[in-house]
């Protein structure tokens, strides 16, 4: 009975698979999410090929430079190559973001399948938790964690972390709630299979989807907190390129030399942009028929 | 149930929240590494300030006693003495909190303003090539970073396009304030438009097929008094909820927007004591934007209820 409700599920799963790898292409937001934001990552891994500068190797002789064949997007108040440091930057805002995506998706899934799967007090508590996280405006409560913890990469992690687990527990326990009465989970449970094993085999795999396709959208959302705390000089710390910090940098320069503060922040929206294709796109692909 | 009952119940619910939402910014200062007296003190630390701190948070007694402390305290509205400027933290938020409140009214209103019409234009032209243009908004525009927008915004209509507003501070008077903080109320604006524009899209598309519609449609009722009187007024709920539950975005938002716009609220206060580690003030303006957020959800809820009688009996 149990291995037959397994089986079940394996089959949807391949039937889901199929599906996926049938319609990817014709799903546009999806494609150019992919393409653009595969660009970003490219140029971000190739970075020591694409770049004509050290990302923190200053020019002191040649500061604020216009674009030039030697400096492709000038040079910034430390004689610094804007181009380079926009690059390298993508390196760093991008492996932040995606670690601190991380973290809290698989803390908050883990809670949120407890929460909705064993119900009473650990679900009361759950729920309360998430109401009092909630209650706290995202950038004020991350802005205060990363004050009390100390700014740099790891700090961001956690406080991202403690912010963000509570949409993905919200998410997966809305879920279990719904699954957790279906054929297959009952005929599981009646099956004599352990709660671990009915958790992670069989209701794991149909309630994560949402949380993926939440996750996506989350980036945007954290690759914005990370550059606003760059901006706040709360976030990564010089000398390492955050395009956040090189906003900052340049604002001082806004009457004289725009370019500065509005490059980086094009990055940032294109990057954020290719992330939201990419999470509509595989709403769109994962929604079931 | 009437109004009043269903408020009250609103309230019951809200102090549980309320009370964890003290336990989070109270085990604020446990987060800090090391002695959280010697580390917020810095270079100015000295043993007998450090002992003054200790004793003054109670931090050398058990956990349940400091809370108890700080909880006496915070009732009493006493939210701790700011240890930069020597007045009492409420004092200074008090002080600054009409400028967060404009720049958070002000926003709201011009995200309305702006989401408001392009989501009926969306939705009246379904899939024609203004529901496109309109679609796209949310998409892109929720990838800006916010004071970025602030300061494009600044460079375009601050120093260029005839200096049209200023580009800082808070300015004088009731049309001073409105001109001085246009520009940050509209980054306010393009921060939470998208997600309106895209809720009440979905909702008026809904309304507009709904069959009392086609029943004011039938009795010959111009489309825009359709549009306007029978499919807004429905779609317009669940924005409002939308809103509400989007608001602490939007309040964290004005953090940032007033660094931008060296707005003096008490955004720009918490990031200004955050630099002089002054901690009571830091633990003060994050317990009243939280406590802010938890009364715009009350708010939102009476609206909702307001709209919507039905809520009211669920």
């Amino acid at each position: 009975m149990a291995v037959a409700a397994e089986a079940v599920v394996e089959a949807q799963l391949i039937e889901h698979r199929r599906g996926f790898a049938k319609r990817w292409y014709r799903t546009p937001s999806f494609v150019a999410g992919v393409t653009i934001l595969g660009l970003i990552v490219l140029a971000a891994i190739a970075a020591p090929l694409i770049t004509t500068h050290g990302p923190t190797s200053q020019d002191l002789l040649n500061t604020l430079q216009g674009p030039s064949g030697k400096h492709w997007l000038g040079t910034d108040d430390l004689g610094r190559d804007v181009w380079s440091r926009l690059v390298y930057g993508a390196r760093t805002d991008l492996k932040v973001a995606f670690l601190a995506v991380l973290f809290p998706f698989t803390i908050g899934t883990l809670i949120g399948l407890v929460a909705g799967y064993y119900g009473g007090w650990v679900d009361t508590i759950t729920n309360w938790l998430v109401n009092v996280v909630v209650a706290f405006p995202f950038y004020v409560l991350i802005i205060a964690l990363v004050f009390a913890l100390g700014s740099g990469t790891r700090n961001i992690y956690i406080a991202i972390t403690i912010v963000g687990w509570v949409s993905y527990a919200r998410i997966i326990r809305g879920e279990v709630l719904v699954a957790k009465r279906r054929d297959y989970v009952l005929a599981a449970k009646s099956g004599g299979l352990s709660d671990a094993r009915i958790i992670f085999r069989h209701l794991l795999p149909n309630v994560v989807t949402q949380a993926i396709v939440f996750a996506c959208s989350d980036i945007v959302l954290d690759i914005l907190a990370i550059v606003t705390l760059g901006y706040l000089g709360l976030g990564v710390q010089p000398p390492n390129p955050d395009w956040g910090r090189m906003i900052a940098d340049g604002q001082t320069f806004l009457t004289t030399h725009w370019e500065l503060s509005t490059v980086p922040g094009i990055a940032v929206v294109v990057t954020a942009l290719g992330l939201s294709l990419l999470a509509d796109g595989l709403a769109d692909l994962l929604r079931p028929e | 149930m009437n109004l009043g009952g269903y408020v009250l119940r609103r309230l019951l619910q809200l102090v549980p929240i309320t009370l964890g939402v003290t336990i989070l910014v109270f085990f604020l200062i446990h987060l800090v590494p090391g002695d959280p007296a010697a580390t917020i003190l810095g270079n100015q630390a000295t043993p007998a300030r450090i002992a003054l701190l200790h004793h003054q948070w109670g931090l050398d007694r058990p956990i349940w006693v400091q809370y108890g402390k700080f909880m006496g305290r915070v009732v009493h509205g006493n939210l701790g003495d700011s240890l930069f400027y020597g007045v009492s933290s409420g004092h200074l938020v008090l002080q600054r909190l009409p400028v967060t409140l404009w720049l958070i009214g002000f926003g709201t209103l011009l995200s309305v303003l702006i989401a408001v019409p392009l989501a009926a234009i969306a939705a009246t032209n379904r899939d024609r090539i203004p529901d496109h243009v309109v679609r796209a908004v949310p998409l892109v525009g929720l990838g800006f970073p916010p004071f970025w927008v602030g300061i494009v915004l600044l460079l375009v209509f601050g120093l260029h396009v005839g200096r049209a507003f200023p580009v800082g501070g808070y300015g004088n008077g009731f049309v001073g304030h409105l001109h001085s903080m246009f520009l940050p109320a509209l980054t306010v604006a393009f921060g939470i438009a998208p997600i309106l524009i895209r809720s009440l899209r979905a909702s008026l598309l809904e309304v507009l097929e709904s069959e009392y519609v086609t029943t004011a449609r039938a009795k010959g009722l111009p489309e825009s008094r359709v549009l306007v009187r029978h499919a807004l007024r429905n779609a317009v709920v669940s924005t409002v909820t939308v809103l509400g539950v989007n608001i602490g975005y939007l309040v964290g938002g004005t953090l940032v927007i007033e660094q931008v716009y060296a707005l003096p609220g008490i955004g720009q206060l918490m990031i200004n004591s955050i630099f002089q580690r002054d901690f009571p003030v830091v633990q003060a303006v994050t317990l009243v934007f939280s406590i802010m957020v938890v009364l715009v959800y009350l708010l939102s809820d009476v609206v909702h209820a307001l709209l919507d009688p039905r809520v009211r009996f669920d």
